[in-house]
């Protein structure tokens, strides 16, 4: 909290904008320090005998001491992490658990060898929904504001509300039911490698991408209504409309300009929704993603694979939901033009 | 003197007062009032609890017993088939009810327990403890509970206790959060003051001055929560590091016959066999969302029209 209270001292002499914005980033570095010591912390959690559980029964106890002299837990917790943060910041995240025999042969993969081609995959899987999905909720968010209360409107709300309530898998599997098995469309395996072709990789992604864009639109599109209709309220729509300025016009000259800040919060803070709704429906379609090989390494018990694919997770949460403010600080008039 | 005023009986006044109405009145209209979304909720939630109460009584068989044949068709016998290893799938879906809420609502309690007692102790007490939980809350919620969960998971383990304690706690931030947003508006009025004036304890002044107070959105968040909990735990079990086998738990047993859906051109109702447990969860979770929807608008008088 020190950091807060000196950057506060130190930016009052600066523009309000940059200064709360610097703040924030503080802020956000704070939270992503105490989280990575967070999940640091996890691997001292785990019971006395995991050397054992993952060399195997056979293991001799100068196995066991080297495996956990190679984990470092022959040293004070505190060296250990800021060890661990270096070798972090420098792209190492480790080795694998995996791969290891009690006799002492070791095949363990590093981690980041593991983690890098999904990691492009889940980016991939992520940034094409976000493509199809950010527009198509912007749209329909301003059409249902434009025709509040009509029947549009009405099905619309009635249909997110649904499909928010609904869990991922259950909308990834009727979509498998219809669009893979009764009319053979789409693949319902996403199975994609490094070779697989650009189009190829895009036709075989599609439904996980579907189920994707589904989720997060009801959320950005429901969003996207509210931030319109809440803006409605304000004293300048009545002037506009006072004025005779046609519905339409109220809201898109009047009101969308206004609500491009809470939109762009309500986008940045969907994509970091979409971060973690890929874990299901990765599964789902058997998308070789970061997700899927964070929950095998979970069911494995492969603790460094688990701690880098929560650190990547986490990391990625923080940042977007960090912009999301940002972007609200930034975008709001009443700090951009201090008195 | 008014002679309207001289034999003026204050009794008399209060008897004339029209009789009140009781509580079960008072509801009774407003239910009348709900629309229609909300009463398909509240009929849906009824409709699960019957289920899930009475479940060895409804069931045709029991929930862990196997027959020869694995993936059977639907039948008379089997109404919904059997499961990959020769389990009725109505008995599990039935037994499923039971357990899948069943650790739902326990793990909502719980957490409701957790976060709402350190939320109101916080508002209450304000201070370096307030300080020092808001932003330790601060930081657990910037990590994604799903994730979260994984990661405490495979460190402790997949058993049924080890869930419910670690996503009651991840869930209590957000019941920590609410409460204490709330309750610091009570905690400032007059008769709260005048409670620790006449030297009530904390716990008194928690529970008869703060709760009745702040009911109303506390209720509402019960239900979100419960929703938010039961979809957890469901995506949980269907990672496969949730409830664990033999236990019949509904997003288990999408997984294990998600396999039945390529069947689905050959015969339809096969194919709709893992579909079943998937829309069970949809379906409670779409109910308690309309009516607390419902609930929402009617106990904070927000307008959606201007």
């Amino acid at each position: 909290m020190s950091v807060c209270v000196s950057l506060d001292v130190w930016s009052k002499s600066l523009h309000p904008v940059l200064s709360t914005v610097l703040k924030r980033l503080g802020l956000g570095l704070i939270t992503l320090f105490v989280v990575s010591a967070i999940i640091f912390s996890s691997i001292s959690l785990l019971p006395g005998d995991f050397g054992e559980a993952v060399l195997g029964q056979a293991a001799t106890e100068d196995t066991v001491a080297a495996f956990r002299k190679e984990l470092g837990l022959d040293k004070p917790a505190v060296t250990r992490y800021f060890e661990w943060v270096g070798s972090v910041l420098r792209g190492d995240l480790g080795t694998s658990f995996s791969g290891r025999a009690a006799s002492g042969v070791n095949r363990a993969r590093s981690v980041v060898e593991l983690v890098k081609p999904r990691l492009q995959n889940t980016l991939f899987l992520a940034g094409v929904t976000a493509i199809i999905a950010v527009p198509l909720a912007l749209i329909l968010g301003l059409a249902a504001a434009l025709y509040r209360n009509s029947y549009f409107d009405r099905t619309v709300n009635v249909t997110t509300l649904t499909t928010i309530a609904m869990p991922e898998f259950f909308v990834a599997y009727i979509l498998i039911l219809f669009f893979s098995s009764l009319l053979p469309w789409f693949p319902s395996l996403a199975n994609v490698s490094a070779e697989t072709p650009f189009w190829e990789r895009l036709y075989k992604i599609s439904l996980p991408a579907i189920t994707l864009t589904l989720v997060i639109m009801a959320h950005m599109m429901r969003m996207t209504r509210a931030a319109i209709i809440n803006l409605l309220a304000s004293d300048y729509i009545e002037m506009a409309r006072l004025k005779g300025a046609s519905r339409r016009e109220v809201i898109l000259k009047h009101a969308l300009p206004n609500a491009w800040a809470p939109i762009a919060t309500v986008i940045a803070f969907n994509l970091a929704f979409l971060v973690v709704g890929v874990v299901v429906v990765e599964v789902v379609f058997v998308y070789p993603g970061i997700g899927q090989l964070m929950v095998d390494a979970v069911t494995s018990r492969d603790i460094p694979v688990v701690q880098a694919c929560a650190l990547i997770f986490a990391g990625t949460y923080i940042l977007l939901n960090l912009l999301a403010d940002v972007i609200g600080i930034v975008s709001n008039p009443r700090l951009l033009h201090p008195r | 003197m008014n002679t309207q005023y001289e034999n003026y009986s204050a009794a008399a006044e209060v008897g004339a007062v029209r009789k009140r109405r009781s509580r079960l009145e008072r509801i009774w209209i407003d239910l009348k009032k709900a629309p229609l979304s909300a009463w398909f909720g509240m009929i849906v939630v009824f409709a699960y609890m019957v289920v899930a109460l009475f479940a060895p009584l409804i069931a045709p068989y029991g929930e862990a017993e196997v027959f020869p044949e694995a993936n059977a068709a639907w039948s008379s016998q089997f109404i919904f088939g059997t499961d990959q290893i020769g389990r009725d799938m109505l008995s599990r879906l039935i037994y499923g009810a039971r357990n899948t809420m069943g650790i739902a609502l326990m793990t909502t309690l719980l957490s409701f327990l957790i976060g709402g007692s350190l939320g109101l102790i916080a508002a209450i007490s304000r201070g370096w403890l307030d300080q020092l939980l808001s932003r330790s809350v601060d930081v657990l919620m910037a990590i994604p509970s799903l994730i979260f969960a994984l990661m405490l998971l495979s460190i402790f383990g997949s058993t049924v206790t080890n869930l419910v304690i670690i996503i009651a706690l991840l869930d209590s931030t957000r019941v920590f959060r609410l409460t204490r947003s709330v309750a610091v508006n009570v905690v400032v009025m007059d008769y709260v003051e005048a409670a620790k004036l006449r030297g009530e304890g904390l716990g008194w002044i928690m529970r008869k001055e703060l709760l009745p107070n702040i009911m109303p959105p506390l209720v509402a968040e019960f239900g979100l929560r419960f929703s938010f909990v039961f979809l957890t735990i469901a995506a949980l079990s269907f990672l496969g590091v949730g409830i664990q086998p033999p236990t019949a738990d509904w997003g288990s047993m999408v997984r294990d016959n998600a396999n039945l859906i390529q069947f689905a051109g050959i015969d339809f109702r096969i194919g709709l066999t893992p579909l079943l447990p998937a829309a069970a969860i949809a379906l409670l979770t779409v109910a308690v969302n309309f009516v607390v929807d419902w609930f929402l608008h009617k106990t904070s008088g927000i307008r959606d029209e201007h």
